[in-house]
């Protein structure tokens, strides 16, 4: 490189200042410091990157750039590497994405690479994250989204352009119905290419509009660091929710200067921090103080929230009874005396009654969503109604509230807690108790072994053999998801992960290998339909690259069971296209190298999941159970709450129920 | 009722999507829609009429604070308000109607904008029902074209949302992403 008045310049004027005091340096420099000393290319800042003659440049009169200067024009050869070691600072858009991911705490993504992203594959190997290769886009979406649910933290999940992107639309959507804090990176073609039809380009930014909280088209790496730290901001705060970031493949490729401190989110828009005003705590105070029948429906809110503490001191000072919805399972324990159970279209008897009668309802970060209300018109009619949400649009959009108290639950639990006073509802919480009658026939173990496999059996010896645990259960859609929410009873936060909102199918086992790669410690149940299962398996592949031991207990009962539930209720039995050909479970496994069995007897359950637990490494469990076997109690869809169809069979019904 | 909102968003490509998106996907159906500049450079604003009752009306405003690029949302109905619509209506003017036409033109401080051998166009600006009214009295001479732009609306008097403390108090209002643990939720 030539010496060019330019560069001189472009040191400042303090060279020019001091000429001799430089001729001195740069003779000392030339003469005893080695070459070496100056192209290390592992330290990319300039001052740490001449620490050898870092002592030089201190005990210069001049700037460190002023030395700098006399480097350059003293070292000819050595300069022109320096150069390079400039060109270093600037990160490519690829580098700046992973350092961000790191800086935002991210240990782990899930993806799939391709064209459109291959710059971020190939800029990974700079980064300690680490990533687990899935077999299908909308895996990677459910492990992010698992990861999330089981951790709290925000998933990853990230694919290619076009088919990649699209592939992810599932677990997305999946992600949005149950605020599930995930961020999806996404390749895009050049940004020259856009609108061409360019092969593998889809508007994914304009597919996912209405099932992100928000997305991201970057076209330029400058903007990168900025969006990146907007889109982890937005994804966990508030609402929590998915975010997607399209990054072109020149903007990966590009490269620019990378500031993280210039870079903070400026959200002008975004108010995630809402809270109510003291009359709206002063009128909700007054209704649940007021209460003679009151009954808190607790949901997810709480659990996203952390206010299981909160809640758990709510109702104890208070002696409300509580109901969960699907969601909120695990939010306050099941063994609670004063946990009534889950609402809803699968929910028990003596809740769905208990909220009709009420006449109040404290809902906590739940949504009344239609398969927990039933018929609006007739939906807890006497029941005054206060709703705790951190979303101003949930309040008011299916059931009518009375008071809304809108920001975060734990924030706003912890006001109400000043100064909530104990509620004299003994009468109501004994006539609970006899809408239940006699719970000791409840216990379905005490059924006796008909030669039926019953698929709440399954479920009811899985959780007494792991109970106390460290367990996480993760179920698909479906009469196994029913069956599990009302026979595994769960005690601990995050120790049940399904797809509740929009019933994601083929959720269960890729979400199940993000809970396992959240929580490593903890035990992972995959608890999913033959249906389910077939449409995600290829991830069996992932779980067993990535070496997770991770438990499937396969509930097959040779149908598409829910629909064919239906079915059986509501369309005469017309089996259309619900009975399901399964491959066998168990060769499947094998040729995947995961140990398997199959359970056809009750008494084979229990030696299964005993077995399963001791193996080192993942295991199968085909449980083939009763094949026309239903969900009970049900509320048909637009039924009224409390109009249940009632299960008719002594084997498989609880006495209370009657 | 229609209810008319004036909302601030973000000067960004793609927000009048988020919004225009967020109607259809709630099934409400918008009666008019309008974007333009607005004094800061930063922010377009847009008005939006769309039938609805109050309690949905609300939803309505929440839903659109819930999408990040929006700054504010007024809503203007039953407010004091200046509303305006801006309509060219091309009418079929023969030699011996254009006295009338032009009579016309100026009970309804219309304009007339270009002249043709067999036609006139007419600008007018107003509230919807002086254009409506201009219009009804057009149609029996032939209405040969019009276009509306939608209206525009804007409160009366001295508060003004976007250059008053609301919006200058946003940033200080943003919450500080620094202090906020990465991985808390």
């Amino acid at each position: 490189m030539r010496w060019t008045p330019k560069g001189w310049t472009d040191f400042g004027t303090e060279y020019r200042k001091a000429p001799a005091v430089l001729l001195v340096e740069m003779l000392f420099l030339r003469v005893f410091l080695p070459k070496e000393a100056f192209v290390d290319p592992s330290l990319p800042d300039r001052a740490v990157s001449f620490c050898p003659c870092a002592a030089v440049v201190v005990a210069s009169p001049g700037s460190p750039e002023t030395a700098l200067g006399g480097i350059r024009f003293s070292l000819g050869n050595a300069s022109r590497k320096y150069e390079k070691e400039v060109k270093r600072m600037l990160k490519t858009g690829a580098e700046i994405l992973w350092e961000c991911l790191g800086r935002e705490g991210v240990e782990h993504v899930f993806g799939y690479p391709g064209g459109a992203i291959l710059p971020v594959y190939d800029a990974l190997k700079h980064s300690k994250i680490h990533h687990v290769l899935v077999r299908h886009e909308q895996g990677a979406t459910h492990m992010a989204d698992g990861y999330a649910r089981a951790s709290g933290r925000v998933g990853v999940a990230i694919a290619t352009s076009g088919p990649g992107a699209t592939n992810m639309v599932t677990g997305i959507a999946t992600a949005m119905l149950d605020s599930s804090s995930i961020v999806c990176i996404t390749g895009q073609v050049g940004s020259k290419l856009i609108g061409s039809d360019a092969f593998q380009e889809a508007d994914i930014t304009g597919v996912t509009l209405p099932i992100t909280k928000h997305n991201y088209l970057v076209t330029h790496a400058n903007e990168l660091a900025r969006t990146l730290r907007e889109a982890f901001y937005v994804a966990r705060t508030g609402r929590t929710g998915p975010v997607l970031v399209d990054i072109t493949k020149d903007a990966q490729q590009s490269s620019c200067e990378f500031d993280w401190e210039a870079a903070k989110p400026q959200l002008l828009g975004y108010r995630p921090d809402l809270s109510p005003t003291p009359q709206e705590y002063a009128q909700a105070l007054k209704l649940v103080q007021d209460a003679k029948r009151p009954v808190i429906l607790a949901g997810h809110g709480i659990l996203l929230s952390g206010a299981m503490q909160e809640v758990r001191e709510l109702v104890e000072r208070t002696g409300i009874p509580v109901t969960l919805t699907l969601l909120g399972l695990g939010a306050f324990p099941a063994s609670h005396p004063l946990n009534l159970g889950m609402m809803g279209m699968h929910g028990e008897a003596w809740v769905n009654h208990a909220i009709q009668e009420a006449d109040l309802l404290l809902a906590l970060g739940m949504r009344f969503d239609d398969r927990v209300t039933g018929n609006l018109k007739t939906y807890a009619p006497q029941a005054k109604k206060v709703q705790v949400d951190i979303d101003p649009t949930e309040i008011n959009k299916n059931v009518k509230v009375d008071v809304a108290l809108i920001g975060d639950l734990r924030e706003i639990l912890r006001e109400l807690l000043l100064r909530i006073e104990p509620i004299d509802c003994s009468k109501w919480r004994g006539y609970i108790d006899r809408l239940k009658g006699d719970s000791a026939v409840r216990d379905i173990q005490n059924l006796p072994d008909s030669g039926h496999l019953y698929a709440a059996h399954v479920i009811n010896d899985l959780w007494r053999e792991t109970r106390g645990g460290n367990v996480v259960v993760v179920t698909d859609v479906g009469q196994h998801q029913m069956w599990e929410a009302q026979y595994f009873k769960h005690e601990e936060p995050r120790s049940l992960i399904t797809s509740g909102g929009l019933g994601t199918m083929g959720f269960a086992l890729p979400a199940a290998i993000g809970v396992k790669v959240a929580r490593p410690e903890a035990e992972v149940w995959v608890v999913v339909g033959g249906g389910g299962f077939q449409m995600t398996m290829a991830e069996l592949a992932t779980l067993v690259q990535e070496g997770l031991k991770i438990h499937i207990a396969i509930i097959n009962n040779g149908y598409l069971g829910m629909v064919r539930q239906w079915q059986e209720f509501f369309y005469e039995r017309n089996y259309q296209s619900t009975p399901l050909l399964s491959p066998d479970f168990a060769k499947l496994a094998e040729a995947y190298g995961i140990r398997s069995t199959a359970v056809t007897q009750r008494s084979q359950v229990v030696p299964a999941v005993r077995s399963a637990r001791e193996h080192d490494g993942p295991v199968l469990i085909d449980f083939r159970v009763e094949q026309e076997d239903s969900v009970y109690p049900m509320v048909a869809a637009g039924a009224a709450l409390h109009e249940m169809i009632r299960r008719p069979n002594p084997i498989v019904e609880s006495a209370e129920d009657e | 009722m229609l209810i008319t909102f004036v909302v601030y968003v973000e000067n960004k490509p793609g927000v009048l999507t988020r919004v225009a998106s967020l109607f259809r996907r709630r099934a409400f159906n918008i009666d008019s829609l309008t974007v333009g500049r607005t004094e800061k450079p930063e922010v377009s604003r847009m008005t939006i009429t769309v039938d609805a009752d109050q309690d949905q009306a609300r939803r309505i405003e929440a839903s659109l604070y819930k999408l990040v690029n929006v700054l504010l949302v007024e809503n203007l109905t039953n407010q004091r308000a200046i509303v305006r619509d801006l309509a060219m209506i091309k009418v079929a003017a023969k030699h011996e109607e254009r006295s009338h036409l032009l009579q016309l033109v100026g009970v309804f401080r219309a304009r007339v904008v270009d002249v043709a051998p067999e036609s006139l166009t007419i600008e007018i600006t107003g509230a919807e029902a002086k254009i409506d009214g201009l219009l009804e009295a057009l149609r029996p001479y032939g209405v040969l074209e019009m276009v509306r732009t939608g209206i525009v609306a804007m409160r009366r008097g001295n508060k003004s949302p976007a250059a008053g403390p609301p919006m200058g108090e946003l940033a200080e209002m943003a919450p500080d992403a620094n202090n906020d643990d990465p991985q808390s939720v």
